[in-house]
């Protein structure tokens, strides 16, 4: 009988705390583990008017659909190419400034560059949309009608041709986050301890071995954590920039087409659901399996790097 | 660091000045272009300097100021509450996890932390939201979905808690007979004020800055519309303005400075930003930084 009391007093003790977690668990439920079992939905032939549950299964009619086209080819490459280079330019961008910022002498200039590069991080992808208008456009923009002409090149059409855009949209996005990722690199440098580098001066080190062998080191489990986040997200891109920045223009689509802007134009523009659906459950799918397989390597080379 | 090189001081002073003028100066072409005169910009366009220097543009923005003011206020709404719940939600799912004894801890972690890793993606999320819930063309719509509660920042705050109070106080707390909910209301609340501060800060820049939801879920309610959102039809469409305010324009032959009106509209939306920014920007860099540290 006592051990009985003692039991319901201890639960007794602990619901506040449960009472606590059910908005965020609700919440779980209802924004994230609902749509991963929405992911079965691209074996559905999807009729609103019939509703989610009652749509007849189909097998994998969807996929053969979805591979009927070159699109999903198309589409799979960009996300993954943007991302891959987004991963080593970000990084290398992120490290190279991150040293600089360290190595300033001036006070006053040091910290108005922290505060300035973090500008662009702070706006909205549609008002980066404007910036980049303002540039491209192919009448007003400052791009045909002060940079080209003082070069002796014709005008182009920015937003109609598709082979710049891989370019652009790597500029853009380092624009937009290279701030973010020095800042998260310099915090991690100016933690290191002086006395490795005051020790390196003595033994006659020069900066380039300083950098070497002190601050890249220093520097890698950072790396590796931002890296393997940013591998888990391979297959998931920023709608604002591949949607807004090039203004939805059909012509770019070959270049500036990700998944992400795939399914919602399939979605919501073409009514096609069937291959959203499908390609959706590929994103997520393959996007799971890279992030456990990045893990699991880097557990495998030095265990306290790994994510889980 | 020591670095005693004066070439690569003076090489990383360069880079650092080269940089920083890269995110001042599209910002103050923008700005420029938003005061030149329509016909300069037609013929010369958008630039560093102002052109034939004319207020055009902001006298149409004033004429629509309504339609402006309204969706600036719909973007303090969203804002303003979703920030709230927000936060709450985060503070009280982190609190209880924070609890190391509670059983189910673990499981609970793992809840949390496994959609980190595996997502249904837009197209389930989309559909799930408007064909289960039938969130669309609504407020509701412009504040729950996505953004409502990030694992990440209830792991930042989860780790923040345990770090920083000490199991001692809350203890003593219970022993003078304080329920949990005041524990957490006069003891947790008041210790964890920086940390609150901080996730407040993200969670609002997120709403501010958030159109996608505006474009996934209103559809037809482009009077929900906060200003990024409204920014968003204005590039696209200028005419936006003129439908958005169409009896005001009654008799006024409107015609519209297309070229600089955009680049005004545009500075108009950066401007609260900016002008906060000062105020937030330690926080800002606080909010950043905090994640590098592994909870």
């Amino acid at each position: 009988m006592k051990i009985e009391h003692k039991k319901v007093k201890k639960i007794k003790k602990y619901v506040p705390f449960y009472v606590m977690l059910i908005p965020g668990i609700i919440y779980l439920i209802m924004n994230n583990y609902m749509p991963m079992a929405g992911l079965l939905l691209a074996f559905k032939k999807v009729n609103y008017s019939i509703g989610l549950f009652q749509s007849p299964w189909i097998g994998f009619s969807n996929f053969k659909y979805l591979f009927s086209s070159n699109d999903a080819f198309i589409v799979f490459r960009n996300t993954i190419l943007y991302n891959l280079g987004f991963i080593i330019f970000g990084n290398i961008l992120g490290i190279v400034v991150a040293i600089a910022l360290d190595s300033l002498r001036n006070k006053f200039f040091k910290r108005c560059s922290q505060i300035i590069i973090l500008i662009p991080y702070l706006l909205s992808m549609v008002i980066v949309s404007y910036v980049v208008y303002a540039f491209l456009s192919a009448k007003t923009g400052f791009i045909n009608n002060a940079v080209l002409p003082a070069l002796g090149i014709e005008k182009i059409n920015w937003y109609s041709e598709a082979k710049y855009w891989p370019v652009i949209l790597n500029i853009v996005y380092l624009w937009t986050h290279f701030g973010y990722s020095s800042i998260f690199y310099y915090s991690t440098l100016i933690g290191i301890d002086k006395t490795y580098y005051e020790a390196t001066v003595v033994d006659g080190a020069g900066i380039w071995a300083q950098i070497r062998h002190i601050t890249l080191p220093m520097l890698k489990p950072t790396v590796i954590t931002l890296v393997l986040l940013a591998i888990g997200h391979i297959c998931s891109s920023d709608f604002g920039l591949f949607y807004q920045i090039p203004m939805n223009s059909g012509l770019l689509y070959s270049t500036t087409q990700t998944i992400d802007t795939y399914v919602y134009r399939g979605l919501l523009e073409l009514n096609d659901i069937g291959r959203s659906t499908a390609a959706g459950f590929l994103q997520s799918v393959f996007g799971f399996v890279c992030v456990l397989a990045a893990n699991r390597i880097v557990s495998k080379i030095d265990r306290n790097s790994a994510l889980f | 660091m020591i670095y005693k090189n004066k070439l690569f001081q003076i090489l990383a002073g360069f880079l650092m000045l080269i940089l920083v003028l890269s995110c001042i100066m599209p910002l103050l072409m923008l700005l420029a272009s938003s005061f030149s005169s329509e016909e300069q910009l037609l013929t010369k366009g958008y630039s560093f300097f102002p052109q034939g220097v004319s207020l055009d543009a902001y006298m149409y923005l004033w004429k629509i100021k309504s339609s402006l003011l309204k969706a600036y206020m719909m973007s303090g709404i969203i804002t303003g509450v979703g920030t709230i719940v927000n936060v709450t939600i985060t503070l009280l799912f982190a609190y209880a996890l924070s609890q190391k004894d509670l059983p189910g801890n673990r499981m609970i972690s793992f809840f949390l932390f496994f959609p980190m890793l595996f997502n249904g993606g837009f197209v389930s999320t989309y559909l799930v939201y408007t064909q289960i819930f039938h969130i669309r063309d609504n407020l509701i719509a412009m504040i729950v979905p996505y953004l409502l509660m990030s694992g990440f920042h209830v792991i930042i705050m989860r780790t923040y808690l345990t770090n920083t109070i000490p199991v001692e106080v809350k203890e003593s707390a219970r022993m003078d007979g304080a329920g949990e909910y005041s524990v957490l209301m006069h003891i947790i609340i008041p210790m964890s004020r920086p940390i609150i501060a901080t996730i407040a800060l993200l969670a609002s820049i997120t709403y501010w800055n958030n159109w996608t939801n505006g474009v996934y879920f209103l559809n037809t309610r482009t009077d929900l519309f906060g200003i990024q959102n409204y920014l968003n039809m204005v590039l696209s469409n200028i005419s936006f303005l003129q439908a958005q305010q169409a009896n005001a324009l009654q008799g006024i032959e409107a015609q519209i400075p297309n070229t600089s009106i955009r680049m005004a509209i545009a500075i108009i939306a950066i401007i609260p930003i900016l002008a906060a920014y000062p105020f937030f920007q330690k926080s800002f860099v606080k909010g950043i930084t905090i994640g590098s540290v592994k909870g």
